[in-house]
């Protein structure tokens, strides 16, 4: 019989309960990540000496505002139970669109350049709202699956953004577009920095102190129940599909302007990388359940890593490698974790 | 006897982390007998079942089987043992046939292949011997609630198993089915295998129990033999204090307006509805699975397509609105699927209220946000209402008992003034306790002055809360009774008989 092994097991777990459950407790309300977090700084840290530097966290923070941006809106489309493989387009798509428009424009009107640049980027903007757009109706109304919707709308906006240029990247923007909103720094702190943070104010007042936040969670939890509490299911389906599309866009407006050039191949690896980002820091495949401000950091996370794994002089195929294997070992964590929190029934 | 019998548990308990499910419980099962579990919801009766049936392991205590001691790690190990279980969430796979489903696992081969022909042909024969009238190969998705649990229970019997463990399993059966459920029941029994019993429909037990084992917060309070115990003393065994009013007396209030009007309502099921429901009493509802009861609410709200008729809501023609404005404009609607259809398993049970207090301009602060602390409060303030501990306010509705659940679920109803309360199903596979305090609930609603509406497959409970009732079948109303005409002879009779319209 197990029961005297089952007895003392549970014995000593009730003395060491100020460990354990303290951990227990953390890893049920926010996951993995602040395990993966001292993780990968004790690790780091090891290698290297200049990993925990100042610079090279304020480096890591500025490089991460993009992967920050494009994770905010797949969380919302992760929590409504669905995720979205096309940001990588929408950012394709954005760059390119936005940088054919400021180059045409220019041309047009060299005199006035702040016009040429707010032109250039709504028309960005407007080339991602049709990726969300088309996201949106193809799940929320017709109901395909978020999986082949996302996978077919990646491959439409990606031709797409091939088909306008060529292949080539779109040079000869604006200066100042670039010197803006890639390279300034406002009392010290980078423009996109400071972008960010109020993209994720505004994001953390959406989804926590708004109806369409509420909306939102519901709906990923149970859907039906959503619909039979009057949430406007459809819609709600459709506008998370659209803001996941629009932080692209601001998170490839953003890129634009660091390379200083529409290209094509920004954003390759951006749906991974926000997926890992948002399933580490606790966002549930299943839907309803998430935060922003662990988001936030699930993104810092991904990129400190790469970050890490740069001063380690990892190479970047081997990067690939673990990072592919960081996201099945969150999933499976964040399988144990539903389990704990809905109860083994 | 000298036998050993069939099950013996000893001393059996089982703990979780912070709550102990079950002590100290004695249980024995003989061959041949039908062992009825009797229990409010979270006095262990699942528990004891999920032990048995290699969900749980013990945290203390034996179990034998034909008297040799046993330690069942998992679900296919009590299977193999003999031992088969009916849970309340079925295990059938939608898309499957009823024939394949019943040999899922376990499928007879012919060679390399598998044998479908011997798979049909031993279904059909299994499904004669228990009299079900199934097509066997008919996908699991097109058949009704009561019919999947005939399958299912087909499907234990066909893997040989000697202890057939039903949990609740009349809970979505209507009388007829209820009847033919219990008429295999014996049939099995007779045939040597030992059956465990959880329902909490006492007027079943003469029926069906042999023994009676009675659990009360973990604890084994007694067995006794059914034929010598009377209903009184089950039910106070079972709560340790009489209940002599589970029903509460509703007053009414005479002639009310009729807040919501259905005129020669069809929808898929339903051939021609006309109803009144009126302010200030309780409409009930009552017919078979399959009668329209359910249905003709959920055409008028949108959830199945609507093919004619007309709704009005106090003289508004509200027909084929979405069912959000419906919603809106004052009509509550419980489904009868808690766990599908109306809660956020994930989400607490405050934030499952709170879900339904979006639109309260009261909630609402700077800049049409919502307010936390405010709409907390509130949704705490409901909580009270519906009778749930403060403590449970914060925890996942997932790890809530049935009862509970059922509580948040009426909450949601509370946030908002609503005209109309379509109740379906309102106590399905919940305890007696929980039971008087929603019949509470229902009782205050109607004395405040709203329509409420009851649809129930539950016969004394649709009888003794309604102020007038309308009787299904065949997709139309076949009696229409009030007051002293509400028996469960006439209401019985009209089950069946289609015939008579209420035009």
């Amino acid at each position: 019989m197990s029961s005297p092994d089952v007895l003392s097991s549970t014995d000593s777990s009730s003395r060491r309960l100020s460990v354990t459950g303290v951990a227990k407790a953390v890893f049920l309300k926010v996951g993995v990540l602040p395990f993966f977090l001292v993780v990968a700084l004790v690790v780091f840290s090891l290698i290297s000496g200049q990993f925990l530097s100042l610079q090279n966290l304020t480096n890591v923070a500025r490089q991460s505002v993009y992967l920050i941006l494009v994770s905010l809106g797949q969380m919302i489309v992760l929590i409504t139970g669905g995720f979205d493989l096309a940001v990588g387009t929408a950012i394709a798509l954005t760059s390119v669109v936005s940088a054919l428009a400021m180059v045409a424009l220019a041309a047009a009107m060299p005199e006035h350049v702040w016009l040429v640049i707010t032109l250039g980027c709504l028309a960005g903007f407007g080339a991602a709202l049709a990726v969300g757009c088309l996201n949106g109706i193809g799940i929320a109304q017709f109901g395909v699956s978020p999986f082949i919707m996302t996978l077919g709308v990646q491959s439409v906006g990606a031709g797409t953004a091939l088909f306008l240029t060529g292949g080539v990247p779109v040079s000869r923007l604006p200066q100042e577009f670039g010197n803006t909103f890639g390279f300034a720094r406002v009392y010290g702190m980078p423009v996109p920095v400071i972008i960010a943070i109020v993209a994720i104010v505004v994001i953390w007042i959406v989804m926590n102190r708004t109806k369409f936040g509420a909306h939102v969670y519901a709906v990923g939890g149970n859907t039906k129940a959503a619909h039979l509490s009057g949430v406007p299911t459809k819609r709600v389906l459709f506008l998370a599909y659209v803001m996941c599309a629009l932080l692209a866009s601001l998170a490839g407006l953003l890129l634009t302007a660091r390379v200083e050039s529409g290209e094509t191949n920004l954003g390759g690896s951006v749906a991974l990388e926000s997926i890992a980002a948002c399933v580490i820091a606790g966002v549930s495949l299943r839907g309803g359940i998430g935060r922003v401000e662990s988001v936030v950091l699930g993104a810092f996370f991904i990129v400190l890593v790469q970050n890490g794994m740069n001063i380690a002089q990892i190479g970047s195929y081997l990067q690939m490698v673990l990072l592919g294997s960081l996201l099945i070992l969150a999933v499976i964590l964040d399988q144990f974790r539903y389990r704990m929190l809905v109860g083994r029934a | 006897m000298g036998e050993a019998p069939l099950v013996e548990m000893t001393g059996v308990s089982k703990e979780f982390p912070g709550a102990k499910a079950l002590s100290d419980v004695d249980f024995r099962l003989e061959r041949g007998e039908v062992h009825v579990l009797f229990g409010e919801n979270g006095a262990g009766k699942s528990t004891l079942i999920s032990i048995l049936s290699g969900v749980y392991r013990p945290t203390a205590g034996t179990l034998r089987i034909d008297g040799e001691e046993i330690e069942l790690s998992s679900v296919q190990e009590a299977r193999a043992a003999g031992i088969g279980t009916v849970f309340q969430e079925f295990s059938l796979v939608p898309t499957l046939s009823v024939f394949e489903n019943v040999h899922l696992g376990k499928e007879p081969r012919r060679g390399l292949f598998v044998d479908r022909r011997a798979m049909e042909e031993s279904t059909k024969a299994l499904f004669d011997e228990l009299g079900f009238e199934i097509d066997v190969r008919t996908p699991i998705a097109r058949l009704s609630r009561a019919q999947q649990q005939m399958v299912e229970i087909a499907k234990a019997l066909q893997a040989k198993a000697r202890v057939l463990i039903l949990d609740e399993p009349t809970a979505s059966l209507t009388e007829k089915e209820t009847e033919k459920l219990f008429s295999f029941i014996r049939r099995a029994r007779d045939g040597g295998v030992g059956v465990i019993y959880i329902s909490h429909r006492i007027q079943e037990f003469a029926a069906i129990a042999d023994q009676i084992t009675v659990l009360r917060d973990g604890k084994l309070i007694g067995t006794v033999a059914a034929r010598e115990i009377s209903e009184a003393a089950l039910v106070e065994l079972m709560t340790g204090r009489t209940i002599d009013k589970v029903y509460p007396q509703i007053r009414r209030q005479n002639g009310g307006e009729a807040l919501l009007s259905l005129r020669g309502i069809r929808t898929a099921g339903v051939n021609g509805i006309d109803i009144d429901v009126r302010a200030g009493e309780v409409l009930g509802v009552a017919g078979l699975v399959g009668s329209g009861k359910s249905r003709v609410w959920r055409g008028i709200l949108g959830l199945q397509p609507l093919t004619a008729g007309k709704v009005t809501m106090r003289d508004r023609d509200v027909t084929g609105l979405a069912t959000r404005r419906l919603l809106r404009s004052g009509i509550f609607y419980l489904p009868p699927d808690r766990k599908s259809e109306g809660l956020v398993l994930t989400a607490s049970a405050r934030e499952n209220i709170q879900l339904n207090l979006l639109d309260r301009a009261d909630l609402t602060g700077l800049l049409g946000m919502h307010s936390p602390t405010r709409s907390r409060a509130e949704a705490d303030a409901i909580g009270t209402r519906v009778d749930l501990a403060p403590k449970a306010m914060p925890k996942t509705v997932a790890t809530l008992s049935g009862g509970n659940q059922q509580k948040v679920l009426f909450g949601k109803g509370f946030g908002e003034e609503r005209l109309v309360y379509i109740l379906d199903e309102p106590t399905v596979g919940v305890d007696m306790g929980t039971r008087s305090q929603l019949y509470l609930l229902i009782r205050d609603l109607t004395e405040a002055g709203k329509a409420v509406v009851v649809v129930s497959s539950d016969l004394p409970e649709v009888m003794h809360l309604s102020h007038r009732l309308v009787v299904f079948c065949g997709g139309r109303i076949s009696a229409e009774l009030e007051g002293t005409d509400i028996s469960e002879e006439t209401v019985l009779g009209h089950f069946f008989n289609g015939q008579r319209n209420s035009a």
